[in-house]
């Protein structure tokens, strides 16, 4: 399936469209790419086809993650709520579009009046759907803004030490993460949506990412971070129903309802000072990690999979990352982590601008996530060698039914 | 400037040139200022209607006339140059007069075929939205609403707008130009984005003559053919600014009178389409963005916000001239248009001073963020009017 303003005829067929100016007719047409598959259990094959964009989850989280990301988090321009339910419409039209393959919106980058600016902006033209998803979150600042009540999950985080946050490239009133295995599929989502949003949205700030760094279902192999190490061995899968339900989505009883069946979104932007990594002994490397460089087993172990032995006097150290974020170290507490590499050029003195992006899903930030990002920042000797430079945490509402929009649920209520 | 040239093409101009001619013979909408007598029986008792312009004050004597030909004569009674204006709805303007020094006068005669609400405004000192009273437009004249009256006649009253503009910018840049000759840094100074302000409005019709533009508003990195020299306001803007005035200083200034005249002339003969109109919305606004919100194009003087407020000024010109032929085919993006100028306009308000505004200077990382966001609100929605005025 590609993208084509001149082989339309062949992409509305399958996508069930019925005629010019007809709505799509919903993402069934081209689920067959993952017939009989809940989001939750066995997700679609992600090489280059298309994951549906409705279910009872939004895509992807327990999605295998794709190779690149694109991730913008936006400020709105206005309280005016019905100027902020149109553009979610808006958004979830053109969204929905372009994960099934389609241009942004009907007359695409070609097949339009030649005198007006085209309704796509054509650089994703004749590329395959990439497996594309858009995941749509709501940050705290946007509950604030238009008066509806935080869920208390969704409180800001609290500083952690030696956070290097920079306010220009955290936070945010709402997010979009667009991953495919097409870098230019993920940018031309992303580009088209803060296009839309001019006049109710602005930018607040972007991120590239490639070389996922953590596997998110069994089938995938574990990629590794810029520090060479396998990264994400022992995230939860998508496979784990019961644990995702224990750990990522929100149960009925918590929260307000438009949070039933999501999940709250946890952003870090860490830079790694890769250069200085470089110098570090492998010895030295491998033990701060608390797993082999090349095999990526816990230390004391043979293989990656091995579970790592985290007794007291285990040869992994007391202040091994794998120990310091370990479940057994976090009353249990685990999170889907979703994130990916980014270089973003260099720094001006001579170093890479390079790190990793750490994207993680989870039921409640303050009970999973802040205890071991605390755990890390006062002990993690590794914090030698990164610094956080960005923060976020948004609402990732559950995903959608037929007709539905993004947010709806939340600014309808 | 942009660096972008916009030609207008051979063909395009033989067309419009009759659908101009098909809207001059309707006369659905067209005004003319004149200091001559306005024919008898026009507006409200046999006699123009007559304007007291003060720097507080604006004191219209009649808010009431028949549609048709209304006439204006307004006296500025006060300190300040000011403007007088007739618009309609979106603040489209449908007839102005310009450059109305202390104790002059001028008239205005506005073409009116359509009864309705109308707003008058003076603004002494040519600054912010004016002093605004209502006017009521009684009955309606003989007049066609097809589309292609409505698109002559937006035609029609932009060049109007164009040519009236280009006429006040050659008065205020002859002061420019005097205050330099007479060795007047300080004044000319304060005079040079005053006198800019009517380049910057109808810059894409400037610049629709391609040699023009590079000899009024080109820069010192143009590249330029052997033995051309650079010339026109920037360059008496780095005299006035950086080096100091050059014994070529004054020659340079006849020279910028000159290619001033040049476009008045020339200006005055286009024939301009609805889809320049539209087109030269838009990139007024990529002017601002490129060129304005970067402080590129005042590098010397820092008074990019006065030609900010111009090119934004100019776009909403052109937009309102289109309205009536957006209103009829998309009645949603008038009021949409209407919003995001609004917004634009309270923020450059912020960055008032005295009757200019503050230097580009002075402004902060988080102000050009601000000015970039409602630059990008703005600019979309202005986008579309092309595809729609063709549709």
């Amino acid at each position: 399936m590609t993208r084509s303003g001149l082989r339309g005829v062949s992409r509305r067929r399958l996508l069930g469209w019925t005629g010019a100016g007809a709505a799509l007719a919903g993402a069934g047409a081209v689920a067959g790419f993952a017939a009989g598959e809940s989001a939750s259990d066995a997700p679609p094959d992600p090489s280059g086809g298309v994951v549906p964009f409705r279910g009872p989850y939004q895509a992807g989280i327990v999605t295998p993650a794709q190779d690149r990301l694109h991730f913008v988090a936006l400020d709105l321009t206005t309280t005016d709520r019905r100027a902020v339910i149109s553009l979610l419409q808006r958004w979830t039209t053109a969204a929905e579009r372009m994960t099934a393959g389609a241009e942004a919106a009907p007359g695409g980058a070609v097949n339009r009046n030649p005198e007006a600016p085209p309704s796509d902006t054509g650089e994703a033209l004749g590329l395959p759907a990439a497996a594309l998803t858009i995941t749509f979150g709501i940050g705290g600042s946007l509950l604030d803004k238009l008066g509806i009540p935080r869920p208390p999950e969704l409180a800001d985080l609290p500083p952690f030490q030696q956070d290097q946050l920079d306010p220009a490239l955290s936070g945010g009133d709402l997010c979009l993460q667009a991953c495919a295995n097409d870098p230019q599929v993920a940018v031309h989502a992303v580009r088209n949506l803060v296009r839309t949003g001019f006049g109710t949205t602005s930018v607040r700030w972007s991120q590239l990412g490639f070389g996922r760094t953590s596997s998110t279902s069994t089938a995938q192999q574990t990629h590794r971070n810029l520090f060479g190490f396998k990264d994400g061995t022992n995230n939860l899968k998508a496979e784990e129903g019961a644990l995702l339900d224990e750990h990522v989505w929100v149960p009925p009883p918590q929260g307000p309802s438009w949070m039933v069946g999501g999940t709250y979104l946890v952003a870090r932007r860490i830079r790694m000072h890769v250069e200085t990594w470089d110098r570090t002994s492998l010895a030295e490397q491998e033990s701060l990690t608390g797993r082999t460089k090349g095999e990526g087993a816990p230390i004391g172990q043979a293989q990656e999979f091995d579970l790592p032995n985290l007794a007291p006097d285990s040869p992994i150290g007391p202040d091994a990352h794998i120990r310091l974020a370990s479940a057994q170290n976090n009353g249990g507490a685990k999170i889907l982590r979703r994130g990916y590499n980014f270089v973003d050029g260099s720094d001006g003195l001579g170093h890479l601008n390079a790190g990793l992006f750490f994207v993680a899903f989870m039921r409640d930030p303050h009970r999973q996530f802040v205890p071991m990002q605390s755990q890390l920042a006062r002990f993690d000797k590794m914090m030698e060698y990164i610094d956080h430079t960005g923060s976020a945490v948004f609402a990732v509402p559950p995903g959608l039914g037929d007709g539905a929009y993004w947010g709806r649920t939340v600014l309808e209520g | 400037m942009s660096r972008r040239i916009l030609a207008a093409g051979d063909g395009a101009k033989r067309s419009s040139t009759v659908v101009m001619g098909a809207a001059l013979a309707m006369l659905a909408l067209a005004a003319c200022t004149s200091t001559a007598p306005p024919p008898p029986g026009q507006g409200g008792q046999g006699g123009p209607i007559q304007v007291q312009a003060s720097d507080t004050a604006c004191e219209v004597s009649a808010t009431e006339a028949p549609a048709g030909n209304i006439a204006f004569a307004v006296q500025n009674s006060g300190t300040k140059i000011t403007e007088f204006y007739v618009s309609g709805t979106g603040d489209r303007i449908i007839g102005e007069v310009e450059n109305i020094g202390p104790g002059l006068s001028r008239q205005l005669i506005v073409e009116v075929p359509q009864g309705g609400q109308y707003t008058t405004a003076c603004k002494p000192g040519m600054v912010g939205d004016g002093i605004r009273a209502p006017f009521t437009v009684t009955g309606n004249t003989a007049g066609s609403t097809s589309q292609d009256a409505v698109l002559a006649s937006a035609v029609a009253g932009y060049q109007r707008y164009t040519n009236s503009q280009i006429e006040a910018g050659i008065a205020r840049t002859q002061e420019f130009v005097d205050a330099i000759k007479a060795g007047n840094v300080e004044q000319a100074k304060a005079l040079f984005p005053v006198s800019r302000t009517y380049w910057e409005r109808v810059e894409p019709v400037a610049e629709s003559f391609g040699d023009i533009d590079p000899r009024v508003d080109g820069r010192e990195d143009d590249e330029r053919d052997p033995g051309v020299a650079w010339t026109g306001y920037h360059r008496l803007e780095k005299d006035l600014w950086v080096t100091g005035l050059q014994p070529d200083s004054a020659a340079m200034g006849d020279q910028l009178m000159a290619d001033l005249r040049d476009l008045q002339a020339r200006a005055a003969t286009v024939a301009l389409t609805p889809v320049q109109l539209a087109n030269g919305a838009k990139e007024l606004l990529d002017e601002v963005a490129t060129g304005k919100i970067t402080g590129e194009e005042d590098r010397y003087s820092h008074t990019d916000l006065w030609d900010f407020r111009a090119n934004v000024d100019g776009s909403q010109a052109a937009v309102a001239a289109l309205r009536p032929a957006i209103d009829q085919r998309d009645p949603a993006l008038g009021p949409t248009l209407d919003q995001r100028f609004a917004d634009v306009d309270a923020l450059l308000e912020q960055y008032r001073s005295g009757d200019g505004f503050v230097l580009y200077t002075q402004l902060t990382e988080q102000d050009k963020q601000r000015m970039t966001q409602a630059i990008d609100a703005l600019g979309e929605p202005v986008s579309q009017v092309a595809g729609l005025v063709t549709a």
